[in-house]
Order: C-alpha cells, then structure tokens, then sequence
C-alpha cells in the first residue's frame, strides 16, 4: 500500500502539474528559450558581419619599382601554407629610387593596418606594436621568397595524427566538466525559481486550510516540488526536441565534447539525476523561503538573493573543478546544494560509479530533510502552529511555552 | 475525582467524536485560547458559540490539526493525530478558497482526492452531488466564473464528498442569503440523522439555539459553558408575567421583593420577576387563595441568549450582536 503521504503528494502534484501544463502560460514558458535564440543568431549574424570587416586587414605596400609586384607575387605563393592565411597586400606606391616615402602619413590617412616600406633586401614594417609582432616573420618570410629568383620549395612535412594524447583527453573532460556544470546550472536557475511563488496561491486562494487540514504539510511541500520537477522535465524534453529537429535539418550542429569518463549514457544518466537532485535541492529550499511570502512582490523581492545564491553555488562547483583533490573539491562534493554540480564534473573526469550512489543517497536524503524543515518552518511561521518560542523582553528570556 | 483521572475517563470515552481539555494557544505571546475543554459526543450537533476574536476558529483549527496547541490534550475520532483521521473529517474553513482556475466538479473530486477517494470516483460523485444541489448547470464552469455563493455551495459540497463521519464548519451561515441559510440548517439535520457529528461555530445565536443538541461558549479564550443547550437555558430561572386585578393583599408574600411592578391606571398591576425556586405551585396557590385577581400570567423559560449573557456576561454579548449585524450588513451589501 502506498504511504498516506505518498499518495496526498501525488493528489497535489498532479493537481499541480495539470494546472501548469493545461495553462496558456505554458506555452510562452516553452517558447521562452526561443527568445534568446532568435536574437542570438540575429546577433550572430551582425557580429559576424562586423568582425569579417574588422577581419579584412590590408597591408600597404610601398617599395621600389617592381619589388611591391614581387612581394604581392610571393604572398600569393605563400598563403596557402599559413596557418590562418595572411593579410591582403596591396601596392600603394611603386617608389622611385632616391625618393623617401611617409610610411607613418600613410598609416595615418589610410586604412591600412601597415605599411612595409624600404627595399626587399631591407624591408621596414610600420605598424603597432601588436601587428608588428605578428607579421614581422611573415613579411621576412615573403621578402626572402620575393627576392630569390628560384624559391627553394618548401619541405613536405609528413604528419603522423594521433586520436588524443592524455593530456589532451584530460583537458577535453575538463571542458566536458565545466559543459556539464554549466547545462547544469543554467537548466536549474531557469526552472527552480519557479518554485519560490508556488505556495503563494494556496494563500492567496485561502485554499490552504483545507489543504493543512486534510494532508500533511510536508506531503504539500513533496507535491508541490515533484510538480515543478515534472513540468520542468517537460519543457526540457521540448527544448531538445526542439534542439534536435535543429540539428537534423542542419541550423545547429552537436557540440563536440570529449567523451566522460564514465561514457556518454551514464554521464547522461548521471546528468538526469543530478539535476533533479539539484532542481529538488534548490526548489525546497525556494519553496520554504517562498512559503514566508504572502505576496507576488515579496516573491519578487526573493528571487534576486536566491539567483544570487545559486551563482555562488555554481561559482563553488566551478572553482572546485580547477582543483582536484582539494579540500574545496571536498566540500563542493558534500554540501548538499554544489554536491550535484561537483559531483557531475566528477563523472566526466573518473570512472567510479560507488561515489555517485553515495552523493546520491545523500543528496536525497538532503532533500526529504530539507522538504521536512521547510514543511515545519511553513506550519510554525505561516500557519503559527507548534509551541510559542521564547521571547526576548528587556534582555531578559520570557519563556513562553505553557504546560 | 482528580485530573488524571478525569483524563484517563475522557480517554476511555468511546462515545465521544471529539474530547478536548485544557487546549492553550498563544499568538506572539497573546493568548487565543486558554484552557478550552470541549467533548462533543458522536451524532450530535455542537455549536462553538462567541463574538468575533473570542478563539472559535483557533480552537476549530487545534482540533482539525492545522497547528499544535501549547498546552493541553485532544482527541479527534478516537486519535490524538487528527491528521491521521482527516479522512473522515470534512471541514470547511471561515475564509473560503478553491483554485479559481478549476472547473467546479474538479474541484470538488480535487477536495476528495485529498480525503483519500480515487479521482475517477471523486469525479462521479462529485457530479451527482452537484445535481442533487441544483448546481448540475455550474460543474463544467470554473470556480471564478462561479457567483461567490455557488463557489460557497461548492466548497461545502467539497466538505462532505467524502462522507466524513466528522463535519466541522467554520461560520457556515456567514454570506448566505437566508434562503441559503435555511438550506445549510437542514442539510446539518441530514448529516447529524444520518449518524455524522457535525461541530460548527457561529457568532449568531439563534442558528445555535435552533439546531444544536449541545454548546459551547467561548469569550475572551476561555470556555465558561459546554453542554447541552437546556442546561445553558436552565442556568436561568424562567421569568414571570403576572398582571393582577389588585396592587396588594396577603398573596404579596408569595412574589419574591426584587419584583418590578407597575400599576396601571384602572388599578390593575403587572408583575415582572424571576420565578422562585419553589416553582410555580405555591406561587398559583398563594394567588388564588389570597383572591389576587389573575388577569394574565406567563412564564417565559430563557433563551439562549438570556443565557448567554448571564454565562458570558454583558461585554461578551454586546459585542456578540455588533458582530451578528455587521455580518448581516455585509451579506446585505453581497446580495445588492
């Protein structure tokens, strides 16, 4: 038989999760993703627009007679064996022997990035310190190419391609890592929020009463909280959905992550119990905090310190992942709110699957601890039940409490 | 007997719905009630009499479970959990609430759902009942689409959807037009006929006088009475009307001296007084045989609310009717 208090959580939830789910509302709060979407790749597309502008360097050539045309040449035969190409060359003056020319004025009054002047045998770049920098070589390089009448051809390195190296597998779970935290929290911040106004209707309702009156608060709490879970796993499963549809006609492509180190379907797996335990974590501690609200403004009011809140968690879980076997690694591994966090930044970078049960275990028993305060908290601040609480008067203790 | 013992035989009691003693509550270092003793037996109709603030509602609330008294013992349907028997309890709180999204049969499957009855079923019922009290045409409406009293019916068939042995309504007749109200006292009869207790508390007396078999009076947090309402009534002595066709003569000795008198006129006298303890026997032989002239002579037993003063005292009842016509201008003001 289920418990009695199973079963009034479920009369809650499901009451709960109809209400959501059937609402208008919902729609907007499945369209909400789309938003940031549609103006990144309108963004997007400006940005890059910008940047190909701003990408478009021109170097301005100024040498004498033909050695500008010859150093064009060598640029063209050069290009393709540059790692991220090179600037464009263009001739601006073909200078006459003996005569000097401004390469500065013509920095200043065009728009060139530089301007190589001189000869071939002693070419001078004139550009800012970054740009003279970078294509210094490159320029030593052309010049070289330009004056030889038969270019040496360049060697043909053979190249010996390894899939990964162990460095480059840790690094790329560590990116895994932070992916993953990150997906974590974002999910998490979006959808437990809602969970601070949800016992504001109850009250506003007056529907409470009754609801104390028949069921137990803590099973109020549980339903309320599985609800939000569920409602949030359904806009989840429609954001990808979404996201896969993307994929699949092409306008989005998977990011490539390295692998886990647990694999992919557990780290999968381990991802979908870590956000409900993370999303049950955070959404009764909010229902609690929530629950002290009589107004839509006071909830308002507590949205910011909990958004606050759960940046830290994340910045914790976030500086633990740059250091393994620390003590902050520790802490961020057993404090009930970064465990999900830190614990999923673990599965990307080892292979045991024990501590895993274990942080889960403990995560939800953190939660029905959490789920039991808060239901306490509710009944002794909201509905003023339980025994009066010593009262501080005139630095004195009244103790209040009859019987 | 001692209190031990006292509480050992209230515990004992299996004829009793709900058996209270000694409940104490405080607010912010307020007390709202001290020390309430109430045992309603299973069956009955009891009625939790008192003016607005005298702890009706927090005394209701410690017997449904919805907070934990300070101090003091209570036995709901045999459990000192009340939780542990909200299924058959039904209650309907002072200050009404649904979900208004709801439509009105979800709603009330929704209250039975939460008293353990499967949806399905819940739903049913809640259909036919809707029916029987004329609402058919509101069950697919939602409950903000609803008037303030078909959302009040609702509710209160959401209370007894389950068929709880135990009803206990918070101010039930506040809000209803006296049609409604006529209707609530009737179906309160059914319940109790039917074997269900129902406890409700109200600030008008004469809901109370008319329909419950026992009470409560509440004032100031405490609780001066409980019992049967003849016992309240009768903690009064009956008053007399007497008019007699002479002023004087040696019958005189049988009306007590605190007598008001007024002679009229035609030299007739009216008598008003409190009937002796001796009754009225020796009061009737002494007129007669002392040719006193009885031109009329009543004897009025008291009412509740005679009774309610003399327990409660002035202050009690006074404010006791400022709240009963508050509560009828309101209503006045809901119909408009």
């Amino acid at each position: 038989m289920v418990p009695e208090r199973l079963r009034a959580a479920w009369v809650v939830a499901r009451r709960d999760f109809v209400a959501v789910v059937f609402s208008k509302a919902f729609i907007f709060f499945l369209l909400g993703p789309l938003f940031p979407i549609v103006v990144g790749f309108f963004a997007g597309m400006i940005g890059a627009s910008v940047q190909h502008d701003l990408d478009r360097a021109v170097i301005g050539i100024a040498l004498p007679a033909n050695e500008g045309d010859r150093l064009v040449s060598a640029r063209a035969a050069l290009v393709d064996t540059m790692p991220g190409g090179a600037p464009e060359f263009q001739v601006i003056e073909r200078v006459r022997p003996g005569a000097r020319f401004d390469a500065r004025a013509a920095l200043k009054n065009r728009r060139l990035a530089a301007v190589v002047s001189g000869t071939l045998a002693a070419p001078v770049l004139t550009a800012t310190k970054g740009h003279s920098d970078e294509w210094r070589g490159m320029i030593a390089l052309f010049a070289s190419h330009a004056r030889s009448a038969a270019p040496a051809p360049l060697a043909d390195v053979r190249t010996d391609v390894v899939v990964t190296s162990a460095a480059n597998e840790h690094n790329g779970q560590v990116v895994t890592a932070q992916a993953g935290q990150l997906l974590l929290f974002l999910l998490t911040m979006l959808l437990a929020g809602m969970v601070l106004s949800n016992l504001v209707e109850e009250k506003a309702n007056k529907i409470i009463e009754v609801l104390a009156a028949s069921i137990p608060m803590d099973a109020l709490f549980l339903g309320k909280l599985f609800a939000m879970l569920a409602v949030s796993m359904v806009g989840i499963a429609v954001w990808a959905s979404g996201y896969g549809v993307m994929v699949l006609i092409g306008t989005r492509s998977i990011p490539l992550l390295a692998t886990p180190a647990v694999g992919w379907p557990l780290f999968l797996g381990l991802g979908f119990a870590y956000f409900s335990m993370a999303y049950l974590l955070l959404g009764s501690m909010f229902l609690a905090i929530g629950g002290m609200a009589n107004t839509v403004r006071e909830v308002q009011t507590l949205s910011m310190p909990a958004t606050m809140m759960q940046l830290i968690v994340f910045f914790l879980a976030s500086f633990a992942l740059a250091r393994p076997g620390s003590l902050i690694e520790w802490v961020a591994q057993v404090f009930p709110i970064s465990s999900p966090y830190a614990m999923l930044a673990y599965a990307a970078q080892h292979t045991g699957v024990m501590p895993h049960v274990i942080a889960l275990a403990w995560q939800g028993l953190c939660v029905a601890l959490m789920v039991r305060g808060g239901a306490l908290l509710f009944r002794r601040s909201v509905m003023k039940s339980g025994p009066a609480r010593p009262r501080r008067r005139g630095g004195k203790i009244a103790i209040e409490v009859a019987g | 007997m001692s209190n031990a013992a006292d509480l050992a035989a209230l515990r004992a009691s299996k004829d009793l719905a709900i058996e209270a003693h000694g409940l104490v509550k405080r607010f912010d270092g307020t007390i709202a009630v001290d020390g309430v003793d109430i045992t309603v037996p299973r069956g009955s109709i009891y009625g939790v009499l008192g003016p607005n603030g005298a702890g009706k509602t927090t005394t209701l609330r410690m017997l449904l479970g919805i907070i934990d008294p300070d101090a003091g013992y209570r036995r709901v349907l045999g459990s000192e959990r009340p939780t542990e028997v909200a299924r058959r309890i039904g209650y309907l709180p002072e200050e009404r609430g649904l979900y208004p999204s709801m439509k009105a049969y979800e709603a009330i499957a929704f209250l039975a759902a939460l008293r353990g009855v499967p949806l399905a079923e819940g739903r049913a019922r809640a259909r036919t009942m809707l029916e029987e009290y004329g609402l058919a045409h509101a069950a697919d409406r939602q409950i903000r689409q609803l008037s303030k009293g078909m959302a009040q019916q609702v509710q209160l068939i959401g209370t007894l959807i389950h068929n709880p042995d135990l009803v206990v309504l918070d101010e039930p007749f506040s809000g209803l037009d006296a049609l409604n109200q006529g209707r609530l006292e009737q179906l309160i009869r059914a319940l109790a006929s039917r074997g269900a207790t129902v406890l409700f508390s109200t600030h008008v007396i004469a809901h109370a006088e008319r329909m419950c078999d026992q009470v409560a009076i509440i004032a100031g947090g405490k609780v001066p009475f409980a019992g049967p309402v003849d016992v309240a009534r009768d903690r009064l002595r009956p008053q007399v009307r007497l008019e007699t066709r002479v002023a004087d003569g040696l019958w005189r000795a049988a009306i007590p001296a605190e007598a008001r008198c007024d002679v009229r006129a035609t030299g007739n006298a009216l008598w008003y007084f409190t009937l002796p303890e001796t009754g009225v026997e020796p009061l009737l032989r002494a007129l007669i045989e002392g040719n006193a002239g009885i031109l009329s002579l009543s004897i009025e037993r008291a009412g509740l609310h005679d009774a309610f003063v003399a327990i409660a005292g002035e202050a009690a009842a006074r404010a006791l009717e400022e709240n009963r016509e508050e509560a009828q201008s309101v209503s006045r003001k809901g119909r408009r």
